[in-house]
């Protein structure tokens, strides 16, 4: 009993990482109908911005020292590593999907596919394809409770992510950019004859799910200790698939779907074999996608002539 | 086009086709073995690799650029295709060595039945991942051909008597045999391309188009629309395997590895670069990217990096890439069509 609530607790956590991440792929969909192969690679890009940032305030003085990272100084590695993160997400927007926005659909996809292999590779050239330490911003405390080991790493992971998604949750519910995102993916036409500035609501759009990505690439790297190259690829198509197993373009979805692919790669993991817990997830995407393609919570869209 | 011109055009008996075909085998033998002693082996290497792209490419262009639907898994049939045939050659050497002896003609019927067996295997998957996923639409199909093509590769890393992550190399301690040489290779880029062509201007091929350009309107016209996706599908798929079997036999061993979805992006990259829905382009994509990853060696690390920019580069600039749809030996006719009689229209046109 306390080995399957471990493996809830180390599912959980991870879920809510892949569900930070699923929130960009689901809200860039919910508007372009574009699968934003490139995420998993703001994604990666992310960790990278918070590796170096962490760097850059001392973190190895503090290791050194014995005493532990500030609580301050974190939050501003997740800071930079956001800011940095939204501004690729807006430069990748404004560079390669732009132009292409009005092309049949197919160009946009491959443009995608394009340019997250430009990151990877660049990612390999500038930071090398060797693994990095995540410099250990956070020092681990570790506790039981009930015959299950606690982590402040895994309680920190899960409550950053709540709390990025409470504000998720009411930035796109209370404010005006947030209501432009709705009617945008609502009709996109629609909006702009109502006089919402489509493009700059778009780039607001990636921003905010660039920034969320990164922050799910800070809390991976505290929580896998190592970073590298292309630790997007896997993720990134891991969080797609749980945006699209929630419903993509719904944001409750993606938060649901992040944690059921959580879970369950945990569960396959600990009960079935550890080599079948990346097969899992593409298992769940294909049965989803037959049985009910618009996802747990999505809703089905008429497709017109 | 006047009705003697079409008198003159006619179909060839099956006496003359044979003949042609026959004819058209002793060139290509003798032309791949004159190339075999005057290239060395490196070049050689590279031309073997423009003749695998260019099966990949036109099968691949099957389904995305006639059918007009979206498949990013196809390495994973290319490894079913390279499994097979690597696995079934090597069970089948020591009973046919047995039966005909241990000579040349008995390894070419060995390659050759592994060939086709790779690809029955291959196009077998395809038909099975077509049934159930090409009622879905657009990008989700590409979603589901990934996760095939992902759980594909899973299952071979997996798999302990094809040798897990090691990969698989035969039966000897020197690895697969080296089957592969020129003249299968051209052989097969023959067939794949002719196959391919016949089939794109079909009956069946016009409803594929009709597919790709409206499936709604398609359906509306009684195009029975998935039986024709699956096969378009299932027929791709063993274009690729036989592109996995000669991959295979061109090197000692094969790994999970070599069929990442990094293969498959440069499927997708040689028919973009070709001009999708075009035989003879992603011909050309198939050659280009076995040429230009080979020339772009000696930059090791950047290449990757210039490679991608290319495929960015390419969908801004020019999404239809080198040919469009249209097709080089329609473009070779109307050019000299129009010089012989300027007054007449281009023959053969595509639209």
């Amino acid at each position: 009993m306390s080995e399957f609530l471990q493996q809830i607790v180390n599912g959980l956590s991870l879920g809510s990482i892949y569900a930070l991440i699923a929130l960009g792929y689901t809200m860039v969909y919910g508007i372009l109908r574009l699968i934003n192969f490139a995420h998993g690679e703001v994604f990666m890009m992310g960790a990278y911005a918070g590796h170096y940032s962490a760097g850059v305030l001392g973190v190895q003085a503090y290791e050194g020292s014995g005493s532990g990272f500030p609580v301050l100084y974190g939050l501003l590695v997740l800071g930079f590593s956001m800011a940095a993160a939204a501004l690729l997400g807006i430069s990748i927007e404004g560079l390669a999907y732009r132009p292409v926005r009005s092309a049949p659909r197919l160009t946009p996809l491959i443009t995608a596919i394009g340019v997250s292999l430009f990151l990877q590779n660049a990612a390999m050239l500038i930071f090398s394809p060797n693994p990095r330490r995540f410099p250990p911003i956070l020092s681990e405390v570790r506790f039981e409770l009930g015959g299950v080991i606690l982590t402040n790493i895994k309680l920190t992971i899960f409550g950053v992510a709540t709390a990025l998604m409470l504000g998720l949750h009411l930035f796109v519910q209370k404010t005006w950019t947030g209501r432009a995102m709705r009617a945008l993916s609502m009709n996109i036409d629609a909006a702009r004859l109502m006089g919402i500035d489509v493009n700059a609501t778009i780039r607001a759009t990636f921003a905010v799910g660039s920034a969320l990505a990164a922050a799910g690439g800070i809390l991976f790297g505290l929580d896998q200790i190592t970073i590298n190259p292309l630790m997007g690829v896997l993720t990134g198509l891991k969080a797609f698939v749980a945006a699209v197993l929630g419903g993509i373009g719904n944001i409750p979805g993606a938060l649901l779907g992040g944690i059921l692919i959580g879970l369950a790669e945990q569960l396959t993991a600990g009960y079935l074999s550890p080599d079948y817990r990346d097969a899992i997830t593409f298992l769940i995407l294909i049965l989803v996608l037959l049985v009910k393609p618009e996802g747990l919570l999505g809703v089905v869209r008429q497709e017109k002539v | 086009m006047s009705t003697s011109a079409k008198a003159e055009l006619r179909a060839p008996r099956w006496g003359v086709r044979a003949l042609v075909a026959l004819g058209g085998i002793g060139a290509l033998y003798a032309g791949t073995f004159g190339l075999e002693a005057s290239l060395h082996e490196y070049a050689q290497r590279i031309v073997l690799l423009s003749g695998i792209n260019v099966i990949l490419a036109v099968s691949l262009n099957l389904i995305n650029g006639t059918t007009g639907q979206f498949s990013i898994g196809h390495a994973g049939f290319m490894a079913i295709g390279a499994y097979a045939s690597a696995f079934l050659g090597s069970a089948l050497e020591p009973v046919l060595h047995g039966l005909f002896g241990a000579n040349g003609l008995t390894d070419a019927l060995i390659f050759n039945i592994a060939l086709l067996l790779g690809a029955a295997l291959a196009g077998l998957s395809g038909f099975f991942v077509g049934l159930p996923s090409l009622r879905l639409r657009g990008d989700y199909l590409a979603i589901v051909t990934l996760g095939f093509g992902e759980i594909i590769r899973i299952m071979f890393n997996n798999a302990s008597f094809l040798g897990s992550a090691t990969g698989y190399f035969g039966n000897s301690p020197a690895g697969l045999p080296p089957y592969t040489n020129l003249f299968w290779v051209y052989l097969w880029v023959a067939i794949v391309v002719m196959l391919a062509w016949n089939l794109t201007f079909s009956q069946t091929g016009r409803s594929l188009s009709a597919i790709r350009e409206d499936e709604i309107a398609a359906e509306a016209m009684a195009t029975p629309t998935t039986r024709l996706k699956i096969l378009a599908f299932s027929v791709s798929a063993a274009g690729a395997g036989i592109a996995g079997g000669l991959f295979a036999h061109m090197q000692s061993g094969i790994r999970p590895e070599d069929f990442k979805f990094d293969k498959s992006i440069d499927m997708i990259v040689m028919i973009i670069v070709g001009g999708l829905g075009s035989v003879s382009g992603a011909a050309i994509g198939g050659v280009f990217v076995a040429v230009s990853l080979e020339l772009m060696r000696d930059l090791h690390e950047y290449r990757l990096v210039l490679y991608a920019l290319l495929l960015i580069v390419i969908m801004l600039v020019r999404p239809e890439g080198v040919m469009g749809s249209r097709e080089l030996p329609h473009l070779i006719a109307q050019w000299f069509g129009r010089r012989r009689h300027s007054s007449h229209a281009g023959a053969g046109g595509t639209s």
